[in-house]
């Protein structure tokens, strides 16, 4: 929070990755994904993570949520003290009440049977006992985040299988912010879905942040889509941070490292 | 669609069918003619006639009453077993998945043991050392059988384990009973619901088998494999009473395997 009270970008650390690496086991040995890469979130901020695919921007991802352990380095996330490895049980699961997650795969995000509504109210009920107990209150709440990324509540009962790309993207975001989290990591959220929905999606999740505050941690290789809308670009390749650029037009007028000029020149090639 | 209801239509006659094999069993056992343990020396090997449909054997007992009394034994015995071999051999095998690391590694070295012997075998062996008995039958084939859940479900678990929506559930607080009950197995268990009731038929058969080798049920229980077991002696004789309840067996084997099947096409049209 800042001085009067507002949330604002930079009053304080979301996140701060120091020299974290990982390594995948592999049959014959290890294979790393993730080398000596440092960074920050500062709250409100839109961070972008880029690079080609096995950059380990993903693997980053899930580091940050909590989704793979045994790195090297450290993760203190919401200005904690403590270490995310040296954390209880109980410790991260509160700490993970301020983070959440929307994945590149809107169908697979949801278990096939599941409907929408129970869908989106499993982000909250395992945080919030008292509204999981009342189901009047709780179906409440999804039909007001569901009015939120645009669904109407005629979706309520539908299967999540049953619904569009877009539409099953907007019920996985209604799942993620239905607890308003400061952190949502977006793993490739639009890579599943043509160009038009791509948009609106984009606009569902800046309006969101825009008016919840939160952090946004977008992973992406789509480097057009990610200059355009971050504050911070981080640059991956080969596992490593090779650049970090402003977002915006910038990003295009600072980069130096040869791999980050030639994603450029293959966004432009394409043009 | 109108393959997709033909499907569901076959699907419902044959638990019916199945629903009423299991509840006709049981009713039939108190509203018999004959007493199916009666012996009647002077009315042995009567060939199928009015009052006697099946004949009787050689101690004069009704064919037709013990194969409707053994329903009971056989069928319940089998369902009851399979489902006692379906919860162990999922939890098993969802465990061993969940977990993995060194307890998945104890598990599955466990069931590769039982695995090394051939099933029959092993529960033929398992049913020596335990003795006669439709309970010691029963724990013997269920000791062969928990292997299938227990395998299939790790296999099934471990391809939704890291899946999108389980890491979804973690990200929103659910703990390991959470993920497990609400997301791995009701996205798991159809598989397992299709082996469950082709299993019913072979653990039918497989208990006749042990009964006609001797170690089933003991005498004069009126198990369907060990009446045959009985009758054997005297095929010849009076091939009644081997043929009907063969005939039995035959019957309900088939309802069950085509029960299994018209399950898994339901699932598979999804």
């Amino acid at each position: 929070m800042g001085i009067d009270g507002v949330k604002g970008i930079g009053d304080m650390k979301i996140a701060e990755i120091r020299n974290l690496s990982y390594s995948y086991r592999e049959n014959c040995g290890q294979k790393k994904a993730v080398s000596n890469v440092s960074f920050d979130i500062d709250e409100g901020e839109c961070l972008g993570l880029i690079g080609e695919s096995g950059s380990g921007k993903s693997t980053i991802g899930s580091l940050i949520g909590n989704f793979l352990t045994g790195y090297e380095g450290s993760i203190h996330l919401m200005s904690n003290e403590k270490e995310l490895a040296d954390m209880s049980k109980k410790e991260r699961h509160d700490l993970y009440r301020d983070i959440q997650v929307v994945f590149q795969n809107p169908w697979q995000s949801f278990p096939p049977n599941m409907c929408v509504g129970e869908g989106i109210a499993e982000g909250i009920r395992y945080y919030s006992r008292g509204l999981a107990s009342d189901q009047k209150k709780l179906k409440e709440k999804v039909l007001e985040t569901m009015h939120l990324v645009g669904l109407s509540a005629s979706y309520y009962q539908k299967k999540c299988r049953e619904l569009s790309g877009g539409e099953c993207q907007r019920a996985a975001i209604g799942r993620a912010i239905i607890r308003s989290p400061r952190l949502l990591i977006c793993d490739e959220v639009t890579s599943a879905l043509d160009v038009s929905i791509q948009a609106q999606i984009m606009q569902l999740l800046f309006s969101l942040k825009k008016g919840m505050g939160m952090a946004l941690l977008f992973i992406s290789h789509d480097l057009a889509l990610v200059g355009g809308i971050c504050d911070r670009v981080c640059v991956l390749h080969d596992g490593q941070l090779v650049e970090e650029l402003p977002g915006g037009r910038e990003m295009y007028e600072k980069a130096e490292h040869p791999y980050t000029r030639l994603l450029m020149k293959s966004v432009l090639d394409i043009i | 669609m109108k393959k997709k209801k033909m499907i569901k239509f076959r699907l419902i006659i044959l638990m019916v069918l199945c629903a009423g094999l299991l509840l006709g069993a049981w009713i039939v056992r108190g509203h018999l003619i004959h007493e199916p343990f009666r012996t009647n020396v002077r009315q042995a090997f009567q060939a199928p006639c009015r009052e006697y449909i099946f004949g009787t054997d050689n101690l004069g007992r009704c064919v037709a009453c013990r194969i409707l009394y053994g329903a009971a034994t056989s069928l319940y015995a089998a369902v009851l077993a399979v489902l006692a071999v379906f919860i162990i051999g999922t939890a098993v095998g969802v465990t061993a998945a969940y977990a993995g690391g060194i307890v998945d590694r104890i598990l599955m070295k466990i069931t590769l043991v039982f695995q090394a012997f051939p099933n029959f075998i092993l529960a033929v062996a398992v049913a020596g050392m335990l003795g006669t008995g439709l309970k010691n039958s029963v724990l013997a084939l269920g000791a062969v059988y928990w292997i299938t859940y227990a395998k299939l479900s790790r296999s099934l678990v471990l391809s939704i384990r890291d899946s999108e929506y389980i890491r979804a559930a973690k990200i929103c607080g659910a703990g390991p009973t959470a993920i497990i009950f609400k997301y791995i197995l009701p996205n798991m268990v159809s598989p397992l619901i299709v082996t469950a009731a082709l299993d019913v038929s072979s653990f039918i058969l497989s208990m006749a088998g042990l009964s006609f080798l001797g170690l089933g049920p003991s005498r004069p229980t009126a198990e369907w494999g060990a009446t045959m077991s009985e009758a054997k002696t005297f095929i010849q004789q009076a091939p009644w009473c081997i043929v009907f309840p063969g005939l039995a067996l035959l019957v309900t084997v088939v309802i069950f395997n085509l029960l299994g099947d018209a399950l898994r096409d339901v699932i598979d049209e999804g």
